[in-house]
């Protein structure tokens, strides 16, 4: 199998500069590195049909041989579309990136460096536990048998009794008023200073 | 048994239901479930006895896998069974009165609970090693679930984590243990991996087998609570009472008692066997014991004394002798019963009293003597008092250590452990005592805790464990006929060693004066000293420095996984998407590169730098290169994209060069569509292109980029160098002539030899043609342009903001006198271009080249089959034409150039694709079978039609579609973005200026107002 040189440097010099492009801030220069890495792609396989030849329009006396290669120009006219159909599509997304942020450039993930600054403290994990010692901390009897709230005499303040009421929540198959299932809810991400850019959520 | 599983679960999926209508006393309906099924277990209790020892169910599963739903039950799973079912049933039983009617969440809670039921039924039932694992981990799953009834609480949540992670690792390394273990004994049945047992552990596998049966234990001592895991027990007590009494007494912890008990027959002689089960066993019994007397929650009592029962059942029931394992599953038993009354107990305590802290309760007992003397049996039974059944089972266990001890064989180490064995029993009783007087004595200084009236419903589950307590003790001659045969299958068969029930010995209230009993007699004297002197024994308590505490210890080390996962994924997941391909892109080239070095081969030979056959290739590469180094130096954005375009231009001439005319020109067309795509999208971004990666890390960009080009050429020399089968592509010209029925080779690949590839790709175009639509309008793809006809003349991009004195405006002036047409012809839409856009030269020439164009794309279309063109070329051609006509006349001119939606063309063109693919289909060809028609038509003589145009058409539509999008979302609703963004630039930094502009601007102007069709 011949091995056409020149071809081959002039596409290794594109994916050079395709590479070094793509390795870019910049969203245009990362497209037009992706143009130039296409383009290198197609002289590879181009250059895999061997010698310039004939072009493979047929004819009777001509031998296969002479032709250049038919089947590496079958393909490299599919991608030459489709790196189009690609272009366009990133063209898209430059312009609607410079809309949205007035930005042409890829940001750092700020998500990623937030998840890198996490504190070793987990409220979930590593808060102190109140140590409790029943299931039923509100219902307590009075000597009459009946029930009390262990917060003072039954209805000695009533309306304190009706207001907190309402303040209650019911989870975990019992009523327990809000601050302390507020203070028992401390999801763990409340560990970690939200964004300025509000990420996070 | 399947069927009894089966209805555990499904009344689980219906339970819901049931609690919507009854409320808390579909527990009752729940709890007649497991009732039922122990009903159908005690008729079993026949054929398993008195036949061949064992009812199985078998049904295939995954053959391919060797899953099968493979049940047994023998002596073992039957007595577990009782307790499974039995307990389970009572525990819902007292649910029913333990949750209050308006407590939230019960139909799941109770669905879970009868689940667990069914899971642990199915556990002990199965016969095959992988069945059991997963039923194994579905207790895993119900326990955590269960734990964490009390959602919004961080102790529920917090231990239901931690029991589901230690379980879990537990049960991962019990996984690989089972796997190695099936694997080595080539089936996955337990009952047939038991009878070859020895043979496999004393073969040449026998290394795999004990590394097996360790890993198996590591699942059981996690998932039973045995030191160093036995942390997760006191923590999972933050689940409603009668999960801890189910759960963490009778049923799941039990589990891995159960399989210490199930492997013990085939196993309990393997390498490391004795030492993890007895040294694990009475480390947790005594540490579990020595702790209890440390807790002032009587639940933790009874958690930190299940803890201390666990381990030393483990040792029991792993010792390995017929006595042993006798005494181990009446341990079992009657372990199951007591612990179970007494966490029933304390939740009826703590429901009626509000605390189960042992500083706060006083005076329990003269509240309710009936709760009192349910829990004194209990704790009595735990303690081993005669005449109950722990008394019973405990004989039976210290008369098995004590041969064991005597037993020459097992060494001083058998002395150890009977020595441990009573300390931990001293405990037992200390700790029991501890119970009972923190429950119910009346103590000094403590004010009498007030206490709710228990109703005889609430009660009743304790009550009757507590019967069967007494029962079992009295007369345990069922209990030691139901367990004899398990017994037996320890039993020696050396000629002097007596029957298997000799071996075993009996169940029984009176052995006479035994040295277990002489140790019982010990053990009551020093647990009532040591109940006695409480307060001395707190006090040596006290001094005792912390232990190293398993809590902590877990915490820690998730800490230190968290942490860990946190630094590495903070070190490579930066959040620079540069780092990441800059490491992917160096192992891209690295990794070849190394190899082709190191791999020594030699070039191949036929390397030429100058083709023969097209010398002047040198000469466009050497553009081409240029052009690329100029792109990457540009700091122009358009320069930048010119210099790109140049390669492609470049690229086209070596096609040409090469022998591929339609690759030439296909690459000039796109290459020139694609730079006035550039053009139109970013006309809005600034002009500089500025390089903001600079300093070391261009050098690093440098590197990977020539590194990465060098690899390729010397990656793609190897590998053309390698290729030694001819082509096949050496058919396709006879192919493509014979079969295709054309002489354009390339095109006849495309369109027939290769169909499918095509299709595939011109979906792609699809796609990407409504992705660039739905970028830009984000919704719609902008088919609501109104006709030119209603759009003011010369409206559309007029300049705003230009001051009239200046030199802009003056020109400006000038244009619009000259360039105003009221009346246009032809380019229709010229006319509501704004005069200063309009080009009169571009517009004659568009007028003169646009039919042209069309034709000569049809022209390539049709022609393509045997010149070079084709659809794509034909299509891009097309596309062309049109960004020409929408270039000198505006958006609007596109819109009556090509009034078809691009949505709708690319459909039609995708649906006559299809179509030349399926019809052949229909006409009994094959997919995309190409027919040749030949007509005689009057003017164009004979024609030659292939059906493969017909997909050719297809193509030519979808390209036209793309191009379309591509200009209505990037030129003519960009036009519309940019037109109101200088209209707000206009008039709003100051109002004033704009109503001068506007005076000023009004005479020169067209009159802006709408003119009809008709006038143009």
């Amino acid at each position: 199998m011949s091995v056409n040189l020149t071809l081959l440097i002039v596409m290794g010099a594109l994916y050079a500069c395709g590479i070094y492009l793509i390795l870019e801030r910049s969203l245009t220069r990362v497209l037009l590195g992706l143009m130039l890495l296409a383009n290198a792609t197609n002289l590879l396989i181009l250059a895999t049909g061997g010698y310039a030849g004939l072009a493979p329009l047929f004819s009777k006396d001509t031998p296969a041989q002479d032709y250049n290669d038919p089947l590496p120009q079958a393909l490299i006219l599919t991608s030459i579309v489709i790196s189009f159909a690609v272009t366009a599509f990133m063209l898209g997304i430059i312009y609607r990136t410079w809309l949205l942020a007035r930005q042409d450039e890829i940001q750092d993930d700020v998500e990623d460096r937030r998840v890198a600054e996490t504190p070793s403290f987990d409220a979930e994990d590593d808060a102190e536990v109140p140590v409790e010692t029943s299931e039923f901390p509100l219902t307590m009897v009075g000597s009459d048998g009946r029930d009390v709230s262990d917060r003072g005499a039954p209805g000695a303040d009533a309306d304190q009794e009706a207001g907190r009421s309402v303040a209650t929540v019911v989870a975990g198959g019992r009523e327990m008023p809000a601050e302390h299932a507020a203070a028992e809810e401390m999801p763990g991400s409340l560990n970690i200073d939200p964004s300025p850019e509000g990420g996070g959520k | 048994m399947i069927t009894v599983l089966a209805v555990h679960f499904s009344v689980a999926v219906l339970a819901p239901f049931l609690f919507r209508l009854w409320g808390r006393n579909a527990f009752y309906a729940l709890a007649a479930v497991p009732a039922v099924s122990f009903g159908w277990l005690l008729f079993q209790h026949n054929p398993i006895y008195t036949g061949s020892g064992a009812v199985t169910e078998d049904i295939e599963w995954i053959p391919s896998l060797h899953l099968e739903f493979a049940f047994r039950m023998d002596a073992l799973a039957w007595v577990m069974s009782l307790l499974v079912l039995g307990v389970g049933s009572l525990v819902l039983v007292y649910c029913a009165r333990y949750f209050k009617r308006k407590d939230q969440d019960l139909g799941a809670f109770g669905a879970q609970l009868l689940a667990f039921a069914g899971a642990m039924f199915g556990l002990v039932a199965a016969d095959d090693l992988l069945l059991l694992f997963i039923f194994w981990e579905l207790t895993t799953v119900l326990s955590y679930l269960l734990i964490g009834f009390a959602r919004t609480r961080l102790a529920a949540r917090r231990s239901a984590l931690q029991a589901l992670m230690v379980t879990t690792a537990g049960g991962l390394a019990m996984l690989v243990g089972l796997i190695m273990l099936g694997a080595t004994a080539g089936t996955y049945r337990i009952s047939s991996i038991l009878d070859q047992a020895s043979a496999l552990a004393a073969g040449t596998s026998g290394g795999v087998v004990s590394a097996a049966v360790v890993l198996i234990l590591v699942g059981a001592i996690t998932k039973s609570a045995l030191v160093p895991f036995h942390f997760w027990l006191p923590g999972a007590m933050a689940a409603p009472t009668p999960v801890s009494a189910y759960l963490h007494a009778a049923a799941m912890v039990k589990a891995g008692i159960y399989l210490v008990a199930r492997l013990a027959p085939g196993f309990s002689d393997t390498a490391y066997w004795q030492p993890v089960v007895l040294g694990l066993g009475l480390a947790t019994m005594l540490v579990g014991g020595y702790r209890a007397l440390r807790q002032s929650d009587i639940k933790l009592i009874l958690a930190y004394g299940t803890v201390s029962q666990l381990g030393f059942l483990t040792m029991v029931v792993g010792l390995g002798t017929p006595d042993a394992a006798l005494a181990g599953l009446a341990m079992l038993l009657a372990h199951g019963l007591f612990k179970a009354t007494l966490f029933l107990v304390v939740g009826i305590i703590d429901h009626q009293s509000g605390t189960r802290d042992v500083r706060k309760l006083s005076g329990v007992f003269r509240s309710s003597r009936a709760l009192g003397i349910v829990a004194g049996i209990g704790a009595a039974s735990m303690a081993g008092v005669p005449l109950l059944a722990g008394f019973v089972a405990k004989e039976s266990v210290l008369e098995a250590f004590v041969h064991h001890a005597a037993d020459p064989h097992s060494g001083p180490w058998g002395m150890v452990v009977l020595v441990g064995l009573a300390v931990g029993s001293i405990l037992t009783f200390a700790y029991s005592a501890r119970f009972m007087w923190g429950a119910f004595a009346v103590k000094h200084g403590v004010d009498a805790t007030p206490f709710k009236a228990v109703r005889p419903s609430f009660l009743a589950a304790p009550a009757i464990l507590s019967i069967l307590t007494v029962a079992y003790g009295l007369w345990p001659v069922p209990v030691d006929a139901w367990i004899q045969p398990y017994a037996a299958l320890f039993a020696s068969t050396a000629p002097d060693a007596g029957t298997p029930v000799e071996q075993a010995g009996h169940l029984a209230l009176w052995h006479g004066f035994t040295p277990a009993l002489g140790l019982t007699a010990v053990t009551f004297v020093l647990g009532l000293a040591m109940y006695f002197g409480r307060n001395a024994v707190a006090r040596a308590q006290s001094l005792v420095p912390g232990w190293v505490d398993g809590d902590r210890a877990y915490q820690l080390t998730i800490g230190a996984l968290d942490d860990a996962a946190v630094w590495i994924t903070g070190r490579t997941q930066r959040g620079s998407l540069y780092f990441y391909l800059a490491v992917i892109l160096s192992v891209a080239f690295v990794l070849p590169l190394a190899a082709i070095l190191l791999g020594g081969n030699a070039l191949p030979q036929d390397i030429y730098l100058v083709d023969p056959n097209s010398p002047l290739q040198l000469v466009a590469g050497v553009g081409i290169v240029i052009g690329a180094l100029a792109a990457v130096k540009a700091n122009k954005r358009f320069l930048a994209v010119l210099m790109v375009s140049v390669t492609g231009y470049g690229i086209a001439l070596v096609f040409a060069l090469q022998g591929a005319p339609d690759l030439a020109l296909t690459q000039m067309l796109v290459e020139t569509i694609i730079l006035v795509a550039f053009v139109l999208a970013m006309r809005s971004l600034p002009p500089e292109l500025r390089d903001r990666t600079g300093g070391k890390y261009r050098v690093v960009r440098v590197i990977i980029g020539a590194g990465f080009g060098v690899t390729m050429v010397f990656a793609a020399m190897f590998a053309m160098g390698a290729r030694t089968a001819i082509p096949v592509s050496l058919q396709f010209p006879q192919l493509a002539y014979e079969g295709g029925g054309g002489l354009n080779v390339v095109n006849v690949t495309l369109v027939d030899i290769r169909a499918w590839d095509t299709f595939g790709e011109i979906s792609v175009l699809a796609l990407a043609a409504t992705g660039v639509a739905s970028l830009i309008f984000v919704r719609g793809r902008g088919e609501r342009l109104q006709a030119s006809a209603s759009v003011a003349a010369g409206t559309v991009g007029r300049f705003h903001g230009v001051d009239p004195g200046s030199r802009d405006g003056a020109a400006l002036a000038i244009s619009r006198r000259f360039a105003a047409a009221a009346r246009d012809p032809w380019i229709v839409a010229g006319r509501t271009l704004a005069p200063e856009r309009r080009s009169i030269i571009f517009e004659v020439v568009t007028r003169l080249i646009f039919h042209s164009m069309i034709i000569f794309s049809l022209y390539l279309l049709l022609a393509g089959h045997n010149l070079p063109g084709g659809g794509f070329a034909g299509g891009l051609t097309a596309g062309l034409a049109l960004t020409i006509r929408y270039l000198a006349g505006g958006r609007f001119e596109l819109r009556e150039a090509a009034p078809l939606s691009a949505g709708a063309l690319l459909g039609i063109g995708l649906a006559l694709a299809a179509a030349s693919a399926v019809v052949p289909l229909l006409l009994g060809g094959q997919v995309f079978q190409s027919a040749i028609i030949q007509v005689w038509l009057p003017v164009f003589g004979d024609i030659k039609f292939v059906t493969s145009t017909i997909f050719d058409i297809g193509v030519y539509i979808v390209v036209v579609g793309l191009v379309l999008d591509v200009l209505r979302s990037l030129g003519a609703e960009i036009d519309e973005h940019l037109e109101e963004r200088s209209l707000d630039a206009g008039q709003e930094p100051d109002q004033e200026e704009q109503r001068q502009d506007e005076e000023e601007q009004e005479p020169d102007g067209l009159p802006a107002e709408t003119t009809a069709k008709g006038h143009a």
